[in-house]
């Protein structure tokens, strides 16, 4: 494996540790953000351009900003006296890493990988419209209607509750 | 190590810190960024198949990523919409304090 893929891991891995552990809710979006950014230069070194610029387009552009204000609207910037992990810390770390040891393991162990190492393959802007407009039209038009369902929901679950609701 | 499965392993580790994360924390937007984190893990893994499998032609990795982005934007939506709801109601996002259904 190449050096850059070496440093894009450890950019990923590193940020995503930290957004998981660190005790200040922003410190912790911001470190999403990275992991986010991290993500998208993997796309970019598996050729996958366009992929790798919606990732950095809507995820470090609109989900990290989006989860900056969830924090800032609940007060979540201000440091919790309390202790961060809930009760039953041990058994969702011990989870997790059972599911790494097992996927991991599964992944290292298979025989049924494709083990193609040729030409990297291209996927132009052109060729990612063209298959959207024509073979990928319906699943488009499907999720433009649940982007516009989620987003008047989500204004409506946020709104003020009416006087005397609470 | 062949590429392929060195991507394949770097989202199996970075959906188990999401899952980590989700179940071993106690505040809400937290569990949701381990949820982002998982989804993330899962697009990797489709890039790379993408990248490496029989057909790239075909384009399928690139645009189921490009339509579970999509998903991945409305669930963050809505699920920070009913973190600032119960916001709200309990004055906290500690998911141990919000423990009843009817408030």
């Amino acid at each position: 494996m190449s050096a850059g893929f070496y440093l894009v891991a450890l950019m990923i891995v590193g940020s995503a540790v930290a957004a998981m552990s660190l005790r200040n809710l922003v410190h912790c979006a911001l470190s999403l953000a990275v992991t986010f950014a991290g993500l998208g230069l993997a796309y970019l070194q598996l050729q996958a351009q366009f992929a790798g610029f919606a990732q950095v387009l809507v995820y470090v552009g609109a989900v990290a900003i989006l989860i900056v204000f969830a924090i800032l609207l609940t007060r979540g910037s201000e440091p919790e006296p309390e202790a961060i992990l809930s009760p039953g810390w041990l058994w969702g770390l011990g989870i997790a890493a059972l599911t790494f040891v097992v996927s991991g393991g599964a992944i290292l162990s298979s025989k049924l990988l494709p083990a193609i190492q040729g030409e990297p393959p291209t996927a132009t802007v052109k060729q990612i419209g063209d298959q959207l407009m024509t073979k990928y039209i319906l699943p488009l038009e499907v999720v433009g209607l649940l982007l516009t369902a989620a987003l008047i929901g989500a204004v409506i679950i946020a709104m003020r509750e009416k006087e005397g609701g609470q | 190590m062949t590429p392929l499965a060195a991507y394949l392993v770097l989202s199996a580790l970075l959906f188990a810190i999401g899952l980590g994360g989700a179940l071993a924390r106690r505040n809400a937007i937290i569990v949701l960024i381990g949820i982002e984190l998982m989804l993330n893990a899962a697009n990797l893994n489709f890039i790379a198949f993408w990248r490496y499998g029989p057909n790239p032609e075909a384009h399928t990795g690139i645009l189921f990523v490009l339509f579970s982005i999509g998903i991945a934007a409305a669930e963050a939506a809505v699920g920070l919409a009913i973190i600032i709801a119960v916001y709200r109601h309990y004055r906290t996002t500690n998911l141990d304090r919000i423990t009843s259904m009817k408030g």
